[in-house]
């Protein structure tokens, strides 16, 4: 089969919503594209672990302690869960690390900002959290089977995440003066990176109508960020929270709720690597890879050794 | 128990004590471990060690809860864990100290893994259903923590140059810790009378012949035993490590004490 038959197969198998599996034809360009956007996802799972984790050790109780260990555990999981759905590609995770952490491959730039209270952990996990799953509830449709897959199962822990960061905020919102204080000082910081999670406008954006038309996405990043901003006005004033944009006002024509200029130049300027923590995120990532090249060197020698020793046993 | 404490008498203050003693253990080793939160040297390792972090806080969390119905004024789980300063916490000296590297870390965590292990599994009959639930309970975590910890202690004593002499300088530093986790005092004693502690001194033997072993497959040399031995954690004596890691544990926490957390 020539290219161009073999690309209006792939094409016909993507728009009849069939899977497409990593032994299956793909084009080139698909396959990069994929290692690209499931490998940011997956450094983005495991840079969350730092701002979160800045709070374990402090956090408020014994149940906040927990919960939280266990979230950070999860975000482990989710990191590794990717990292593996996109080794089907072909690459392996070390060279997909170290493209973050000594390159130029990026991460999530929420992860760039940090936690400075307590109530950050509650809003992290109420809109990043909410976010991703606005994100991934799409991508578990996408037309790569691995990558559909371990949004499915990742989707669920997540909906858990963001329930717990909602009703622990709730409870700060609703505490003393301080909790008040500390809650609606975390969403006024969160509020407008979360929204920028979602990726530049859609004039902006690049890659979106290549994924879309292979059907890794469905939605648009203001689509998806519109549906968003509709679940996410509701959930804070049910608990008494504001969001800290005036122009947010409900839109009759539309059904939606118009939101006001997102801060592009921020956005861009930590892209960049000027936000708060990148140095510090990525220092913290560097160290824990450097520091953990004799371990991994052990481990595989031990493996070895003892793969030798059962040769000769047998 | 700072050196103004008592020694406890009646059942329950025994019994109080004994748990709050286990439950300080382990809040403490869990405390340590969850600094590896996101800093580990492998996903998978992050993964295990946040696992083991939030068994040990589980099972601290279980046995505080029980300690505070025993004593029975109206205190929970987080008035011990986040209202007591370090002359009251009973730790072990061994589980305070600094997390280290990966080796220091997993030392720790299999010497005083086979340790629990041991004594859970005499705790597992205790004389007291609900105690005993909770051990037994809490055995089947302190297994695989057993297992994961010795796997790791096998790979770095018999990995490479370097890790093996990483793991080694980890036992040679860490041992002069271990002397106190065997010694019976006087809330020991008494906890083994009344029928829920168990005799610590006799954990020494088949602890001792364990660690011969895995060091040994390990390609380790096992410390001497004769040599000086920290002692104290039990009477609330500890080193300068605990205070800083409650300074950061429990500021949040009672900087607001009026406020809900939980
Ligand atoms: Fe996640
Ligand atoms: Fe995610
Ligand atoms: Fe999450």
């Amino acid at each position: 089969m020539d290219e161009q038959k073999k690309l209006d197969e792939f094409q016909r198998r993507i728009d009849n919503g069939e899977k497409i599996e990593p032994k299956d034809w793909m084009p080139d360009r698909y396959r990069k594209q994929l290692i690209r956007m499931m490998s940011q996802h997956a450094h983005s799972e495991v840079v969350g672990m730092l701002p979160e984790g800045n709070w374990i050790e402090r956090a408020p109780s014994l149940k906040r302690k927990k919960v939280l260990l266990a979230k950070v555990q999860d975000e482990a999981g989710h990191g590794l869960y990717i990292y593996s759905a996109v080794e089907t590609l072909g690459v392996t995770r070390r060279e997909l690390v170290e493209e973050y952490i000594y390159g130029k491959a990026k991460y999530s730039s929420i992860f760039n900002y940090p936690t400075l209270t307590y109530a950050d952990i509650c809003a992290i996990g109420w809109l990043v959290d909410g976010a991703a799953i606005v994100n991934q509830t799409m991508l578990a449709k996408s037309s790569y089977g691995p990558y559909s897959r371990s949004m499915v199962r990742i989707c669920k822990e997540e909906s858990f995440h963001k329930k717990q960061g909602y009703e622990m905020l709730a409870k700060m919102a609703n505490g003393t003066p301080e909790q008040k204080k500390m809650a609606q000082d975390a969403v006024n910081r969160w509020w407008w990176p979360t929204l920028m999670m979602f990726g530049p406008p859609d004039d902006e954006s690049p890659n979106s109508a290549e994924l879309i038309k292979w059907g890794v996405k469905s939605k648009t990043n203001d689509e998806l960020r519109q549906s968003f901003v509709d679940r996410t006005v509701m959930e804070a004033k049910k608990i008494g929270i504001e969001l800290p944009d005036p122009d947010l006002k409900y839109n009759k024509e539309t059904g939606h709720w118009d939101y006001g200029e997102i801060p592009w130049d921020e956005f861009w300027e930590v892209i960049r690597g000027n936000g708060p923590m990148n140095r510090e995120r990525i220092r913290a990532r560097r160290k824990a890879y450097e520091e953990g090249a004799w371990v991994r060197e052990a481990a595989s020698e031990y493996a070895r050794k003892k793969k030798l020793r059962d040769e000769k046993a047998s | 128990m700072s050196t103004l404490d008592k020694t406890p008498v009646k059942r329950d203050e025994i019994l109080f004590e004994y748990l709050v003693r286990l439950a300080d253990d382990r809040l403490i080793l869990g405390q340590r471990l969850s600094e590896w939160s996101g800093h580990g040297p492998e996903l998978e390792e992050d993964l295990a060690l946040a696992n083991i972090a939030l068994d040990m806080i589980g099972h601290a969390s279980g046995l505080y809860t029980y300690a505070a119905e025993i004593e029975g004024e109206g205190r929970d789980e987080d008035d011990l864990a986040y209202f007591r300063d370090d002359i009251d916490f009973k730790n072990f000296q061994m589980l305070e100290q600094p997390k280290g590297d990966l080796a220091y870390t997993i030392a720790r965590q299999f010497l005083f893994s086979l340790y629990s292990y041991l004594l859970y599994m005499e705790l597992k009959d205790a004389d007291d259903e609900q105690f005993a639930g909770l051990a037994s309970k809490h055995l089947k975590e302190i297994r695989y923590h057993l297992r994961h910890s010795r796997e790791w202690v096998l790979r770095l004593g018999d990995g490479t140059e370097e890790s093996h002499r990483r793991i080694q300088d980890a036992f040679d530093d860490i041992w002069m810790y271990t002397g106190e986790l065997f010694e019976m005092d006087e809330v020991d004693k008494k906890a083994a009378e009344e029928g829920f502690g168990a005799d610590l001194a006799k954990l020494r033997k088949p602890w001792k012949e364990h660690v011969d072993e895995v060091l040994d497959e390990a390609t380790l040399t096992v410390p001497d035993d004769n040599q000086y031995m920290a002692s104290g954690g039990r009477t609330g004596f500890h080193t300068e490590h605990l205070g800083h890691m409650l300074a950061q544990m429990q500021f949040l926490r009672r900087s607001y004490p009026d406020a809900e957390w939980t």
